[in-house]
């Protein structure tokens, strides 16, 4: 596996060879001295031409907690600004000599086209493209879930996940539905019938319309932005309407389970999807999400730069 | 390939290196073992054992992965990495013995000062290998060693322990046969 743009590309011991990776890197990022050689002399590019704020400043921890020499590179204050193609992007990321770009764009598929492409030979990391995935994401999502709510080594196994609210828009939920399947875990999705993608059927989840039913079943509930900037259409009334049926809420959290964890993927929109007292709750796990990202990130480009290209965890020392 | 090792060589040389390192070090209140994962962390386990049981009281054990301070990761494809567990006491000013089973290139040695150095400063760092096979490619040495084996560089050894292989035994193997 050259590459990460899909969860569909994973099998399930190379999605549990990432959290096991991850898991070892945590104990780095919890170390007084935050710093491995490993990747010393790669350059690693951040191409986020679709803002961004948790995943890039991740992976450029994750990158420089490797050693990698990192260059930011935003759409904003960039030729891309000019109406320079990707294309005319690739080929100067190439002629610096980047070993790996990963790229945030706001089309679906082109951290596949740009894989594809034949405009650089370096490695492709998919940090979101559109509506389509965001595969990191799921494997830090997918981690923290583990450290709570599994044994802290193994897969998701007899799990039941809730994922609530902008199923259409969400590249989150995407890769979520095929990692936390894949590892074993049942996955709900939760949303109205306006804000789910045609197809939804095929997806390995089910589907519900009724958030209080499915919350005293399920261990962990990730509620998803409302992406406004997506809206161009009418998909509920009013964002008050949003909140009644689809809301986090005090009368919600007394529903679930003792044992269960909040998810969310960040940014959040307070008062929308989640009320402040349910984000800021102790069995919230938003902010941990945010620190697990930078070891999984971190496991992500040991695997795929530190050696020669391979399928992930299939060698013995 | 032929056995160069027995079990009961084996448990004989861990024996001797234990007291070595007790004798070294005047007991063992400033000791630190670090196993080198994985066979060397299942040899320090042992030696810890044989350390409690010669001085009446436990040992400080744990093991020290090098995965990601090796000098090779771009030559060969990436390796999973291993369980990395410092003693709550720490190292600091500690004496460290560093536990592998094989010494050969001192490469993994190499690696193994570096990741001690993300850890802490340890007083002094040792070296206590089960075989020493030579062909050394930089200044490192062994300072506890359970047998010299005089090998070519085209054979392998391989150490097989109980608690992974069912069998405590080292191997040498010519090139070309199976390990």
């Amino acid at each position: 596996m050259k590459h990460l743009l899909s969860i569909s590309d994973l099998s399930h011991g190379d999605a549990l060879s990432i959290l096991d990776t991850a898991h070892e890197m945590a104990r780095v990022s919890s170390s007084s001295v935050k710093k491995l050689p490993t990747l010393r002399g790669r350059t690693i590019v951040n191409l986020f031409l679709e803002d961004s704020t948790r995943t890039r400043i991740s992976f450029e921890a994750a990158a420089k907690r490797l050693s990698a020499d990192v260059i930011n590179f935003s759409a904003k204050g960039s030729s891309v600004s000019k109406g320079e193609s990707l294309k005319d992007t690739a080929q100067t990321l190439q002629a610096m000599g980047a070993d790996a770009v990963i790229i945030r764009h706001s089309a679906s598929g082109s951290a596949q086209w740009l894989a594809d492409s034949h405009w650089m030979s370096g490695i492709v990391i998919n940090a979101g493209d559109g509506t389509h995935e965001h595969p990191t994401q799921a494997l830090l999502d997918a981690f923290t879930i583990r450290r709570h709510l599994g044994a802290g080594s193994g897969d998701l196994q007899g799990l039941t996940i809730a994922i609530v609210g902008d199923v259409l828009h969400s590249r989150v939920a995407r890769s979520n539905v095929l990692l936390l399947s894949l590892l074993g875990a049942s996955v709900v999705l939760v949303a109205p019938p306006t804000l789910l993608p045609v197809g939804v059927e095929s997806w390995p989840a089910r589907v519900s319309y009724d958030f209080d039913s499915v919350l005293p079943e399920v261990d962990a509930v990730m509620m998803l932005r409302v992406q406004q900037e997506r809206m161009n259409d009418y998909f509920f009334p009013t964002a008050r309407e949003y909140s009644h049926y689809f809301g986090l809420n005090r009368d919600r959290l007394a529903l679930m389970k003792r044992s269960a964890i909040i998810m969310h993927p960040g940014p959040m929109n307070r008062g929308l999807e989640i009320t402040a007292e349910c984000a800021d709750s102790a069995r919230s796990v938003i902010v941990e999400q945010v620190t697990n990202g930078v070891s999984v990130r971190m496991a992500v480009l040991y695997l795929l730069l530190a050696g020669l290209p391979t399928e992930f965890g299939g060698v013995d020392a | 390939m032929s056995v160069a090792l027995p079990a009961v060589d084996i448990a004989r040389a861990l024996t001797r290196i234990s007291h070595e390192i007790l004798e070294k070090n005047n007991g063992s209140a400033s000791i630190v073992l670090l196993g080198i994962p994985t066979r060397g962390a299942h040899l320090a386990q042992r030696i810890a054992a044989t350390i409690a049981a010669i001085e009446g009281t436990p040992v400080s054990v744990g093991t020290l992965d090098i995965t990601l301070h090796r000098d090779d990761l771009r030559m060969r494809p990436p390796r999973p990495l291993m369980t990395t567990m410092i003693p709550a006491s720490g190292i600091e000013g500690m004496n460290v013995v560093l536990i592998d089973d094989v010494l050969y290139s001192g490469r993994t040695i190499r690696a193994a000062l570096d990741a001690l150095g993300e850890v802490g400063r340890p007083k002094t760092v040792q070296l206590a290998v089960l075989v020493d096979r030579g062909h050394r490619q930089l200044p490192i040495r062994a300072d506890f060693v359970g047998k010299n084996l005089p090998t070519s560089i085209n054979q392998s050894v391989r150490v097989h322990v109980v608690e992974i292989d069912g069998v405590d035994e080292v191997l040498i193997a010519n090139e070309g046969e199976v390990r």
